[in-house]
């Protein structure tokens, strides 16, 4: 039987790589990266506002209002959410029934809601499990309940963010939470809108995903 | 190959780039910037020196065990239902493509920036076979559109300015209308491939770390061009190179962190894209079928050697020639490889011969800039000077491509010359007092002076040896 491509290349290298030292790897210097808790939610804030982020502030019980102002403010017509999820459920009890603009729920494959995805949507709005400090960023795990494209196709992305589940690093909310153990299907970092700076080096934003990211930050508990 | 490259070889094609100003001056300032920018996102150096060598243990570690992880992360992807397959060599990698794409009837391809697949001229063979394969990222887009090759790894269109990029797009898209704004361009290319992203039945992608432990594809961007290729399409096939596997999950944010402030200076770029399967259960969207496709393509001669393997440490950041001075003066196109600069200086010669692209080994003063940079201490000098010995000594048991086969005539003669001379008294003795007295009669155009005289004055020796102005000093021989 003839050897598969598998077979030689993995013959050629077990034939070589023993001779390679491994080192330990010493990961005190992403360990070191700490901040205060307090301080998460304004370093993130000012990292992502640095690459044309938005942010608009709310309460546990006012951030579905507060979503609902951005979308009328801002002109758009079209909501599109996850209806399956506690967040998404809470929006759409308290979206005013009457005209206004449209909450539009994702609930149906993409092969049959592709156009409208594409053509009829003017904003998509997502949780996220959490951030980062460090960096800034969200991190958003899509999910049945919130597709993958929620985030990536419509022109505008609203995300939720507690301030509470910011964690310090990258590689801190990995270990933290056992990421190790289990991913979903697609894990997203998202730090602002679509960038490029592939002509001369000049910064452009919105150029295949969404033009705007909009950080709705809800700040948990009374006093904070 | 380059447009601009009027012969196949290094030594006319940056002779040409030396001599067109506004090349020279597109570099420059591009270069200038992602210096000032990487500096800048490295100030504090206790960090860099950590996370370097952080990051360099982590590569050193994955290439200490490259056989068992490549082997654990085809067990991870089937497990979570990305299908794998393996290739020897670019032709092979381009047939797995085609009968996937095959498989599915698909005629239009969405591409993600991948330069694996520059190794493999895929668009090009996706071509000959009726398949539209369109770059996305904008930078490949534009040169696409432009019949050209990435003259840089992570800004491939970075040798053209936005007057050149203008008349480009006003003569091959039919919609635009010529601008010279930033803005109105990008807006541009979004609206001609939001299209093209909405019709693609598969889309193909490079991989900045495939993870080992977790069978996670990971993907840096900023555009979203990534995104929408591989998760509009139906279909996923992603390329990597058999170096880009790392063992844990752990491993990826020292490495990200690295990548990205080297490559551009940012601190993080706008998408990290991790994928572990394919649409799961109950999701609405993502594609039904994702393929990994894993080549060598002569990286595991490249692996055979211990000192050379280091050669495969590299995270393509592309920070070597972001500060290399050869790069800066003469631009990407002019070494003539997929991968230019100081590593495609130290990887080409290794995958297509010492004897082939022994042009490419001279190209470098050994300054060392690239070493300084380099976040994972890929000591590209000394492999440089590794591969110059092996290019000309003719060692059977050598694993480097073409080993010995890149001696010149002139420079053996020359090399046998200087040795005799220095063997034997009297013909030293004769060559030094020939060379004194004839001094002013020496002929410039030599061909083993010309390369230095052709720009520069021609040396001088002194009127007298310095043995003979010792001895006149009153100093016995000894």
């Amino acid at each position: 039987m003839l050897e598969t491509a598998r077979e030689k290349i993995l013959a050629r290298l077990r034939g070589a790589g023993a001779r390679l030292a491994a080192p330990d790897s010493d990961f005190g210097v992403m360990a070191r990266k700490t901040w205060p808790a307090v301080g998460r939610y304004p370093r993130l804030r000012r990292m992502m506002e640095a690459v044309k982020a938005e942010f608009v502030e709310a309460t546990e019980a006012s951030w579905p209002q507060a979503v609902y102002e951005v979308v009328r403010s801002q002109g758009f017509s079209t909501l599109l959410y996850g209806p399956g999820t506690p967040a998404g459920q809470l929006l759409s009890d308290s979206w005013p029934a009457a005209e206004g603009p449209r909450l539009v729920p994702y609930n149906r494959p993409i092969e049959e809601t592709k156009r409208q995805l594409f053509d009829e949507i003017d904003a998509g709005f997502t949780t996220t499990r959490g951030g980062i400090a460090e960096t800034g960023g969200l991190i958003v795990w899509p999910s049945p309940e919130e597709p993958r494209l929620l985030s990536l196709v419509p022109p505008v992305h609203l995300a939720l963010l507690y301030t509470d589940t910011i964690s310090d690093t990258f590689w801190q909310a990995m270990r933290s939470e056992g990421w190790s153990a289990g991913l979903p299907p697609n894990a997203l970092l998202i730090s602002g809108p679509s960038k490029t700076a592939d002509i001369e080096q000049t910064l452009a934003y919105g150029v295949h995903g969404p033009k705007r990211l909009i950080v709705v930050a809800v700040r948990r508990g009374a006093n904070t | 190959m380059s447009a601009e490259g009027p012969s196949p070889a290094f030594r006319p094609a940056a002779a040409a780039a030396l001599k067109n100003p506004q090349l020279r001056a597109n570099f420059r300032r591009a270069m200038d910037g992602l210096m000032a920018k990487r500096a800048a996102v490295f100030a504090d150096p206790v960090e860099w020196r950590d996370l370097r060598a952080l990051g360099s243990a982590i590569r050193a570690r994955t290439l200490a065990r490259l056989p068992e992880l490549l082997e654990r992360l085809e067990q991870s992807c089937l497990r979570h239902g990305i299908r794998v397959r393996w290739a020897e060599t670019t032709e092979e990698a381009n047939a797995i493509v085609l009968e996937i794409l095959k498989a599915h009837g698909a005629t239009h391809v969405v591409k993600g920036k991948s330069m694996v697949s520059e190794e493999m001229h895929l668009n090009d063979f996706l071509e000959e076979h009726g398949i539209e394969s369109l770059e996305s990222d904008l930078g490949e887009y534009i040169i696409q559109l432009d019949g050209e090759t990435p003259s840089h790894i992570i800004m491939p269109a970075i040798h053209k300015n936005r007057q050149q990029i203008a008349r480009l797009f006003g003569q091959k898209i039919r919609e635009a209308r010529y601008t010279e704004d930033v803005d109105e361009l990008t807006a541009i290319a979004r609206r001609v491939l939001r299209k093209k992203f909405f019709e693609a039945e598969a889309g193909i992608s490079g991989v900045n770390f495939a993870v080992a432990e977790t069978g996670t594809l990971c993907l840096v961007e900023n555009e979203g061009n990534g995104r929408m290729s591989t998760h509009v399409p139906p279909v996923h096939i992603a390329l990597m190179g058999i170096e880009k596997v790392v063992e844990k999950l752990e491993d990826v944010p020292p490495l990200y962190s690295l990548l990205t402030r080297s490559a551009t200076g940012q601190t993080i770029t706008t998408y990290f894209n991790m994928i572990t399967g394919p649409r799961g259960q109950g999701e609405k969207d993502g594609p039904t079928e994702v393929h990994l496709v894993i080549l060598d393509n002569g990286r595991s001669r490249i692996f055979a050697d211990t000192e050379l393997s280091a050669t495969l440490k590299c995270i393509r950041c592309g920070a070597c020639m972001n500060h290399c001075p050869v790069y800066t003066r003469i631009g990407g196109h002019a070494y003539e490889a997929v991968y230019p600069g100081p590593i495609g200086k130290i990887l080409t010669p290794q995958t297509e011969g010492v004897g082939r692209r022994h042009d490419l080994l001279e190209a470098s003063s050994l300054c060392g800039a690239c070493v300084e940079v380099c976040p994972v201490e890929i000591p590209i000098v000394e492999l440089l000077v590794r591969l110059r010995r092996e290019a000309v000594q003719g060692d059977r048991s050598s694993a480097v491509l073409q080993a010995g086969q890149g001696r010149h005539v002139l420079e053996d003669v020359t090399w046998s010359l200087w040795e005799a001379t220095h063997r034997y008294p009297s013909l030293y003795r004769l060559m030094a007092f020939a060379a004194t007295r004839l001094r002013r009669l020496l002929p410039s155009g030599l061909p083993v002076l010309s390369a230095w005289t052709s720009v520069r004055a021609t040396p001088r020796p002194a009127s007298r040896t310095l043995h003979e102005l010792v001895r006149k000093a009153g100093v016995p021989d000894a």
